[in-house]
């Protein structure tokens, strides 16, 4: 097989597309001058033009597929979206974010006594603060020690490499885990504290790997400065490493929590209430607390209850509930972007 | 009478460098002097060790893993001088350099072995605290890398940790004057240390460094990231440091070693130390035809 000089059309795969697969472009060494434009300056580029142009359009080829991806993604959204907020246009009412879930289709229209989402909302609420909490303490706490303190060794490979594993773990295992340790070993019941605690270990690996990256991303050059002037370990971590990396841990906890705030699964085997009439709330002395080990409602499975209900209508107060959730988890998303904006250099 | 010696076994010493230059493939031609070793030398030894010596290493090595990256160093460095450390890269000076205040104890590979004698202590002794180590030894790097915060805390965080409770104030005031850079941040003290241009962001940190009034102050080639005229503010400075401290300062740049040094440690590839003393003579009239050879631009 001949090789052109400078590499001019010298592919050897044979797709030269002159059709004798001698990977040779035959074409352009028969057309061998120089082709001129107009008659007036001569062009020296056109010779090698063709194998260009093709190569040029299957270039824009493989743009176009990778915006119609795209599309797709953004298309199915808005149109879910759009068919949500249809379908809840005139039920999301002050009522519907304020009094308890009802059986009956007539409390939830405009003239009804008044039917909506409360219970549900305030356990949400709750479940994912506690969860906010917990994560926190143990995801940034793992991810400060794997990352700063421990030395590195096979054990903290075989830790990390499992961690990453723990994230694919489908949700309703930890549903189960959650069941069989907090509700039945600890005996903590189908309360609140069980189900953060089971949200907990759920989004736990991904804010590990998260914080992890956070801190990861702070330059050493930051670390050596405070070690330079006398700095202990813990100082370092404490001024220079935390609040340095604190932005990246706020983003990736606040995208796992929104993740937590929409799962049904593990709350649904831990024996969470699907629809409450009470929320998670006690009046100790007129102060409201929230009712820790009692039971609970979450939003998901408020809305799984509606959507099964055989009146039509429920349809419409499955939807509005729909748009409560996503207002709530848009809300917890902005926030992470408005962190991050704010720190982001 | 010389005012230098060379480092080390002499007899080691030639072995290492024909085995060096063989290894890399250059100067191989090159014959050593074989007057290295005359007696001329042994006095000078003698001298310095009668100044005042602050940092002495005695048969250091570092080893990053298998690798060698540092052969047997046997140097004293005198109090309030400046000392440059030269050589091509990949030579093992910032290796050295880093010895001197443990920085190499945050790299989980490298293994030290002799000693590194500060005012006669072993700093790699058990019961030698690195954190203390670096209170009495400043630190200045390659990059600017002043913290996120303030120009009046980034110069404070070194006396906060180390929990000094008088005039801070005062203090702050002082190494920012130390370090040249007072007149020209004195209004601007609650803004960030990293709106300042790099040539005043590398000054902010060298009062960093001299807040907590250490003996010595490293320097890991401070001014290889900054323009000529920050340069040169940074060269005169350090010149005024020297009054005070103690300055061992790694550089790429031969003419600043030049400028700057009141000695100067010769390190070749391979982790040697090959020659140190009086830098004018080094430039002048080095005794090893290697180091002739690297100052004279043969090859580095």
């Amino acid at each position: 097989m001949t090789r052109l000089p400078f590499g001019l059309g010298g592919t050897d795969d044979g797709r030269d597309g002159d059709g004798d697969g001698d990977g040779v472009r035959t074409d352009s060494l028969r057309t061998g001058s120089v082709r001129t434009d107009g008659g007036e300056t001569p062009n020296p580029f056109a010779n090698v033009g063709d194998d260009i142009a093709r190569k040029q359009l299957l270039g824009r080829v493989f743009v176009g597929i990778c915006g119609a991806s795209t599309l797709v993604g953004i298309v199915a959204l808005f149109v879910l979206l759009g068919d949500v907020l249809y379908e809840a246009w005139g039920w999301v009412t002050l009522d519907f974010l304020t009094y308890p879930p009802s059986r009956f289709i007539e409390n939830y229209y405009p003239d009804g006594r008044g039917a909506g989402i409360y219970p549900a909302l305030v356990g949400s609420i709750l479940l994912i603060a506690l969860t906010a909490v917990f994560t926190m303490f143990l995801g940034v706490g793992a991810a400060i020690y794997l990352e700063e303190y421990a030395p590195e060794s096979r054990l903290k490979s075989f830790i990390e490499a499992n961690i990453a594993n723990l994230a694919g773990v489908p949700s309703i295992v930890y549903g189960l885990l959650g069941l069989a340790v907090f509700v039945r070993f600890v005996g903590l019941g189908e309360s609140l504290l069980a189900g953060a605690l089971t949200l907990t270990l759920l989004i736990l690996p991904i804010v590990i790997v998260s914080a992890q990256e956070a801190l990861r991303a702070v330059p050493d050059s930051q670390r050596h400065a405070a070690y330079g002037v006398g700095a202990t370990d813990w100082e370092v971590v404490r001024d220079v490493v935390l609040p340095a990396a604190l932005p990246g841990i706020m983003t990736g906890t606040i995208l796992s929590l929104s993740r937590a705030i929409g799962e049904t699964a593990p709350l649904i085997m831990i024996g969470a209430a699907t629809s409450m009439f009470r929320a998670p709330i006690e009046d100790v002395s007129g102060i409201p607390v929230p009712d820790l080990f009692g039971p609970f409602a979450a939003m998901p499975m408020q809305i799984f209850d509606w959507a099964r209900l055989p009146e039509g209508d429920f349809q419409h107060v499955a939807a509005a509930g729909i748009v409560v959730l996503l207002t709530i988890l848009l809300l917890m998303n902005a926030t992470a972007i408005l962190i991050r904006n704010k720190y982001e250099k | 009478m010389s005012d230098s010696y060379t480092v080390g076994d002499e007899r080691e010493n030639e072995q290492d460098g024909a085995a060096a230059d063989r290894a890399d493939g250059r100067n191989v031609s090159t014959p050593d002097p074989v007057d290295e070793t005359t007696g001329e030398t042994t006095p000078s030894i003698q001298h310095i060790a009668d100044a005042d010596t602050v940092i002495e290493a005695a048969d250091l090595t570092v080893h990053y893993g298998d690798v060698e990256a540092l052969k047997p160093v046997n140097v004293r460095l005198p109090a309030q001088e400046v000392t440059a450390i030269i050589g091509p890269s990949g030579c093992g000076k910032s290796t050295f350099l880093r010895c001197i205040n443990r920085m190499n104890d945050m790299v989980d590979a490298a293994r030290v072995g002799g000693e590194l004698r500060f005012r006669g202590k072993n700093v790699y002794d058990e019961d030698v605290d690195p954190v203390a180590l670096r209170r009495k030894i400043g630190m200045v790097f390659q990059k600017p890398n002043p913290f996120p915060k303030s120009i009046y805390d980034n110069v404070a965080y070194g006396l906060e940790i180390q929990g000094y409770d008088g005039d801070m104030d005062a203090r702050v005031e002082e190494a920012l004057r130390g370090a040249a850079l007072w007149d020209e941040v004195k209004d601007q003290l609650d803004e960030s240390g990293l709106d300042l241009s790099g040539g005043q962001q590398q000054r902010l940190c060298i009062a960093r460094a001299i807040a907590p009034d250490p003996e010595v102050i490293l320097m890991d080639e401070p001014a290889s990231a900054l323009d000529p005229v920050a340069t040169a503010k940074v060269e005169d400075l350090i010149d005024e440091l020297a009054e005070e401290y103690t300055v061992v300062i790694v550089t790429h740049n031969m003419q600043q070693a030049a400028r700057i040094s009141d000695k100067t440690a010769v390190f070749l590839t391979g982790g040697q130390l090959v020659e140190f003393g009086e830098t004018n003579r080094i430039f002048e009239n080095p005794e090893n035809q290697r180091v002739e050879d690297y100052i004279t631009g043969k090859f580095g």
